[in-house]
């Protein structure tokens, strides 16, 4: 049977994306949904899942309220923090620094990221635990001080951790930018820091929100920073999960959990979206 | 500000470079160094549990990449030829892969697992003729669908940047010479994503070899790298970990510098 041209190129279509297709149905789509049921239903008295339809999980959330708390503290103002230090980096990277050096600079601050997250904040764990830093405090007698195990320990691995995720995206846009808006600025006298204020940063905003909302969304689902630079005393919604899941095993009550974690990325998203919009006048903002 | 930057990298760097240092530190303590000796790394290399743990990161990795590659590049090639409703659904699946937090799509996958496994093997059990039915459970098998799901996002991502940054020109010229569309993909099309579709696949792999959280759920009783690196810091901070890290990290430095080099020709933005 002879195929005609619009059915066969249908069919390679389909062959193209069928895998894909079937692949993010099977385990993004699929597992989405057995949790939204699991989210409803009740712990089995072994632990695990019982079928139910009841709403006492989400009615149970407040009893997590220190994960919400610290995560939904910790993620704004440690993006705000990885802000504070990658703008500047950002600029000096896309407007001072020397083209024939820029790529090498731009590689430098993009390979920490894609090395292993837990490799580097074991770095951390190593230099602020007992036989790192303190212990050199001592050495010139300082004695007894705390450093891993405390806020300030998670926010140190948050930066650390977040910040060439933060540069990018803001390096990216600072390099998009029209040079000749600044010279024009200048020619019509105006001083450096009216420039800057009136037509880079704004310019620059969708980068900064893109960056904003990356290490935000990262940041709320973070286990690892929290783990093992805050040793269980600064909590995040990740390590509420992990204890749920895998000790306590309150399979329904961890999946209304995520459930709400994933509600509340979707509204930071919108949010930040909605502003880069406006900014940028485009719908088209990366956000890989 | 050139101080200010120079403050950053230094930042950005030392904690890792002392890492390394410390690896070939022959006394324990993280403050002194005590003499130089490669004993960490003999140890590393003849532990077994590492060495298994390894070997298993490593199949992982290469069997999600792959898959995850090879199905990304199809689908961003087959989503040129979709119509806009069946696009955004993609462009919405894609993008919610990417977004959703990592120790989500380990619960979930869990959850869904662990149920249809549940239901697969009492099935099994009820038909299976000889004593001893086949048992499905978490492993592998798992790990790769969870850690491909996620790559293959990835790839898809970056392969269509590419082939958006083609323009259609090229392709219709080699039409116009009556070159078949499947020559025209062999000697045309290809060429072009190639670095790009090389690249997915090292990103791929990179994410893969480094993932904890996803794994740490869906493992079942197979070990990670990542998963024997953070087992073995909750026992206690040894210099053996130092020299693991330091490998791990030397490992990740020669994939991520590969995929940049390879994306540097023909990409106008340094997002990745």
């Amino acid at each position: 049977m002879a195929l005609t041209q619009a059915t066969r190129k249908k069919l390679v279509t389909l062959a193209l994306v069928g895998p894909a297709g079937l692949w993010l149905g099977l385990f993004l789509v699929l597992p989405f949904i057995a949790m939204v049921v699991f989210s409803f239903g009740r712990r089995a008295p072994e632990g695990g899942y019982q079928a139910a339809f009841t709403f006492e999980q989400f009615a149970n959330l407040g009893s997590r309220a220190a994960a919400f708390a610290n995560t939904l503290m910790l993620a704004p103002v440690g993006a705000l923090a990885c802000l504070l230090i990658a703008y500047p980096v950002a600029y000096y990277l896309a407007v001072k620094a020397a083209p024939r050096h820029r790529l090498l600079l731009v590689s430098l601050v993009v390979v920490p990221f894609w090395t292993s997250l837990l490799v580097r904040t074991y770095a951390w764990m190593y230099l602020l635990g007992a036989r790192g830093i303190p212990h050199l405090l001592e050495l010139i007698g300082i004695e007894n001080v705390r450093l891993i195990n405390t806020p300030m320990a998670v926010l140190l691995g948050i930066v650390y951790g977040y910040l060439p995720l933060m540069i990018m995206p803001i390096y990216v846009s600072l390099e998009k930018l029209d040079r000749r808006l600044l010279e024009a600025s200048a020619d019509l006298g105006a001083k450096p820091v009216s420039t800057f204020f009136g037509i880079t940063l704004p310019l620059s905003l969708p980068g900064v929100m893109t960056g904003l909302a990356l290490v935000t969304i990262l940041l709320l689902g973070e286990y690892l920073i929290p783990q093992l630079l805050g040793g269980g005393k600064v909590f995040f919604i990740g390590n509420a999960l992990v204890d749920l899941f895998l000790q306590s095993r309150n399979w329904p009550f961890g999946s209304a959990i995520a459930v709400t974690l994933v509600v509340v990325v979707v509204i930071v998203l919108t949010i930040a979206m909605r502003i880069a919009w406006r900014f940028a006048g485009t719908r088209q903002v990366d956000l890989v | 500000m050139r101080a200010l930057v120079t403050s950053v990298y230094v930042f950005l760097y030392t904690p890792i470079a002392l890492i390394v240092l410390f690896s070939f530190n022959a006394g324990r303590n993280a403050s002194e160094f005590t003499g130089f000796s490669t004993e960490w790394y003999g140890k590393a290399l003849s532990n077994a549990f590492l060495m298994d743990a390894l070997q298993n990161s490593l199949v992982v990795g290469l069997v999600s990449a792959t898959l995850a590659t090879l199905f990304g590049t199809m689908a961003a090639l087959g989503l040129e030829r979709v119509g806009p409703r069946m696009r955004a659904i993609f462009d919405a699946l894609f993008a919610a892969a990417i977004v959703v937090p990592g120790v989500v799509i380990g619960i979930a996958t869990l959850v869904a697992l662990v149920q249809v496994f549940g239901i697969a093997n009492g099935a099994l059990a009820a038909i299976w003729p000889g004593d001893a039915p086949p048992k499905l459970a978490l492993g592998f098998g798992s790990i790769i669908a969870a850690h491909g799901m996620f790559t293959m996002a990835l790839v898809t991502m970056i392969v269509k940047a590419r082939i958006a940054s083609l323009g259609r020109d090229i392709v219709e010229a080699s039409s116009d010479l009556y070159a078949t569309p499947m020559t025209t993909f062999w000697q045309i099309v290809l060429p072009q994503i190639l670095p790009s579709v090389l690249a997915g696949f090292l990103l791929a792999f990179t994410f893969s070899f480094d993932d904890f959280i996803i794994a740490f759920f869906v493992a079942g009783s197979k070990t990670t790298l990542p998963i024997y690196v953070f087992a073995s810091i909750r026992r206690g901070v040894t210099p053996e970990i130092n020299a693991i890290a330091s490998m791990v990290l030397v490992a990740s430095l020669i994939l991520i510098l590969s995929a940049r080099l390879l994306m540097r020709d023909g990409r106008n933005t340094a997002t990745t």
